[in-house]
């Protein structure tokens, strides 16, 4: 007896067993750690070994106390065992004997690693035009074409340089877009937060490269909080992009990290983010906990600030940038690709408060769910009363892949005036078994099949990721689908 | 030089979905050269019969056999069926949003190419061909930038089958009730298109509930197909007798 149907099927199982998450290996490397816990001594120590001024221990100190009086929010459709935060390792540095002036001196190991990550700190990639600020667990290792960039006068440095070197900046804009009390986990990012970038475009100035961060988890047991803040001034441009990446553990690593995005009268930034933490094994053991609070505001009138992101990766995604619209004819975008696989389970959206006149904004969220995983999308389109003749687009899309994945669309819609105008579109579609059928038929191999729709179905997010990201987009969702179509 | 295999040939073969028995003991042998058409009311186990020699991953062969060119393909995934020479027109061709006609007919084209060796043509040069085919079934080049099969009229699916039909150069078609749903002249066009497609070196396989596809392509064998076995065989003449006394005038 030949049962077609269990063929096919156990094709596809022996792949998912063979799945593997290629950058799930770590560095051993001597670390500078600070004990475990948090308290306000751990904050002392952080702010000490970071030779902080005064500003800044405060700033830590009150967003401690805000932070101990809070509790962590419930309400994302996320199911999750109780995180211990006097477990965590709140700062871990891999060991510098002094501070680097070259490239060359850091620790070869650290070097490599990156390298096999497949981000080259060294020269060659001036050819790619793109400018790389490496964080590795709690520390910035390496931020490349300073010396480029600072010609045109951008400032793009890690953000514990910013705080020594442009303490005014840092002043006023750090906390200026998420408050420290914004929220449980933007609290605690503000009272632990070890690394992270800073850029600065001064006015008149199209940044000459495309800025990027890389961030990686090594150590199982330290949490990762970066700050990331990003200035544009007046009638200026740039765009960033964002990597992450985790080795595989066990046990969950916890990710919280704050980006505030700040857009003068009529400058753009673009923030693109391919996130693929280690997001747990078959079973949904492991990886990394990602609690991100990731706001932009567009400040001046015709600013713009646009969100683009990819979310392939940890087990838990708890994560809405959002755009506060307060410049008059401003604009805010949100483009997103959320898969989940396995046991993973994402809460994502967006987040557009319009305040001035005719401001803008466009949502576009594309959802795949496989496996038993749950995905959610989560948004809140608020056009207040004085955001005169605003516009808002949504569309969410949701795709499921097998028959024990979960997919959720909670829109919240507010208008406050009758001259604003919005629109929102929603679908979810399957990926069947007579579709797969079909192309099979014409001699299409599944895995092709597979590719072929799925970048069907996110074509409208990759043409907004900048030409190398898309492709890594692509690729990378593929392989994190392998094997979920049977 | 003549082949001492038939195109195709069905031993014996039983087939359950869900441990439900659809065809039982079917027997059919198909050379080249010959149009076979299969006749029969609804739930016989036509459509069953042909997803299972495509290979349709939801259906248990029990027993039987299914040679294609002497070898049995049984332990075959459908794409190596497809690679060997069996199409199969649905008789609903499913929609793939967020994938252009353009490309999937290329990658399917592209996929053959590969399995026997021969090089892969690119965007341009596969223009030129497409459109040569095109033509066969009067469609517009605009369906190529269109998703497969989204937003298409009933009688537009049934003549993009019959193109990627004719652009797989199939030994072996399965049309499944294609001529279902269209009009006239659609019909005409259709018949036409598989007419000019056939040769002796081919063989196609009709299912169809009418009569009407017959007056326009002429079939060497009528079989008429009950309770998933075939219980009548005859010439074309059978189809008209068929269409004037009914089913049930083969009821025993």
């Amino acid at each position: 007896m030949v049962n077609q149907s269990k063929k096919v099927l156990n094709k596809d199982i022996t792949k998912l067993v063979n799945q593997t998450y290629q950058y799930g290996f770590s560095t051993n490397i001597e670390k500078d750690i600070i004990e475990k816990g948090l308290n306000e001594k751990t904050i002392q120590l952080i702010s000490r070994k970071k030779k902080e001024t005064s500003f800044l221990l405060q700033f830590r100190l009150k967003a401690y106390k805000k932070w101990k009086q809070m509790s962590e929010p419930k309400w994302a459709h996320l199911k999750f065992p109780e995180i211990n935060y006097q477990e965590i390792i709140y700062y871990s540095a891999p060991k510098l004997k002094k501070k680097l002036k070259d490239l060359s001196e850091v620790d070869p190991e650290l070097l490599k690693t990156f390298e096999k990550l497949g981000i080259s700190l060294s020269e060659q990639k001036r050819l790619a035009n793109v400018a790389i600020d490496a964080v590795f667990d709690s520390v910035s290792i390496a931020t490349t074409f300073q010396d480029e960039l600072s010609k045109s006068g951008v400032i793009f440095a890690s953000i514990s340089e910013a705080i020594n070197e442009y303490p005014d900046l840092i002043e006023k804009y750090l906390g200026s877009v998420v408050p420290i009390g914004d929220n449980y986990f933007s609290a605690l990012n503000s009272a632990v937060f070890t690394d992270g970038s800073f850029c600065y475009i001064p006015q008149d100035t199209i940044c000459p490269l495309d800025l990027s961060t890389y961030f990686r988890i090594n150590d199982q047991k330290s949490g990762q909080f970066e700050r990331t803040l990003i200035i544009a001034e007046k009638n200026s441009q740039v765009n960033y992009l964002e990597g992450c990446t985790a080795p595989q553990y066990d046990t969950n690593q916890l990710h919280a990290a704050v980006v505030e995005l700040v857009a003068l009268e009529n400058a753009s930034i673009k923030y693109s983010t391919v996130q693929n933490w280690y997001s747990g094994n078959k079973w949904g053991k492991g990886g990394v906990y990602n609690f991100v609070t990731k706001r932009g505001l567009c400040a001046g009138s015709n600013s713009k600030i646009s969100w683009t992101q990819v979310e392939t990766g940890s087990s838990i995604t708890w994560k809405y940038p959002s755009c506060l619209l307060v410049g008059d004819n401003s604009q805010g975008e949100f483009y997103s690709v959320a898969l989940t696989n396995n046991y993973q389970q994402a809460d994502t959206g967006t987040k557009m408060i319009h305040m001035g006149k005719n401001t803008r904004s466009r949502i576009i969220s594309k959802g795949i769910s496989a496996g038993n995983s749950k995905n959610s999308y989560r948004g809140l389109v608020n056009i207040t009363n004085k955001a005169l003749s605003a516009r808002n687009y949504s569309q969410c899309d949701s795709l499921l892949i097998g028959n024990l994945s979960n997919a959720n669309t909670f829109p919240f819609i507010s208008v406050q005036n009758s001259t604003s105008k919005i629109e929102h579109e929603a679908s979810t579609s399957k990926i069947g078994e007579e579709q797969i059928f079909y192309f099979l038929q014409r001699g299409i191999e599944l895995e092709k099949a597979i590719e072929l729709m799925i970048s069907g179905f996110c074509k409208e997010i990759f043409t907004e990721l900048p030409l190398e990201f898309a492709a890594e987009a692509d690729k990378l969702l593929t392989l994190k689908l392998e094997g979920s179509v049977g | 030089m003549i082949s001492k295999y038939s195109l195709l040939e069905i031993k014996d073969l039983q087939v359950s979905i869900n441990d439900n028995e659809i065809l039982k003991k079917l027997n059919l042998t198909i050379e080249k050269g010959e149009i076979h058409a299969i006749m029969g009311p609804n739930g016989s186990g036509k459509s069953t019969f042909s997803k299972v020699i495509a290979g349709h991953p939801s259906y248990s062969v029990l027993n039987g056999e299914i040679l294609f060119k002497g070898s049995s393909i049984l332990n075959l995934e459908p794409e190596e069926r497809s690679h060997l020479g069996i199409f199969l027109a649905f008789q609903y061709p499913i929609e793939i949003p967020g994938v252009s006609n353009e490309d999937f007919l290329r990658l399917a084209y592209n996929s053959k190419q590969r399995f026997y060796n021969k090089p892969e043509v690119d965007p341009i040069e596969f223009l030129g061909i497409i459109n040569e085919k095109l033509k066969l079934v009067n469609m517009s080049p605009r369906f190529l930038s269109r998703n497969v099969n989204e937003g298409f009229s009933g009688g537009e699916k049934k003549r993009n089958e019959i193109l990627q039909m004719l652009l797989l150069n199939p030994d072996l078609s399965i049309l499944d009730e294609t001529d279902s749903g269209l009009d006239i002249d659609a019909l005409k066009i259709i018949s036409k298109g598989i007419n000019n497609f056939m040769d002796s070196n081919k063989a196609i396989l009709l299912i169809t509930h009418y009569q009407r596809l017959l007056d326009y392509i002429n079939p060497t064998y009528v079989h008429v197909m009950q309770d998933g076995q075939i219980i009548k065989t005859g010439s074309a003449k059978l189809a008209k007798e068929l269409e004037e006394k009914g089913y049930e005038w083969l009821q025993i």
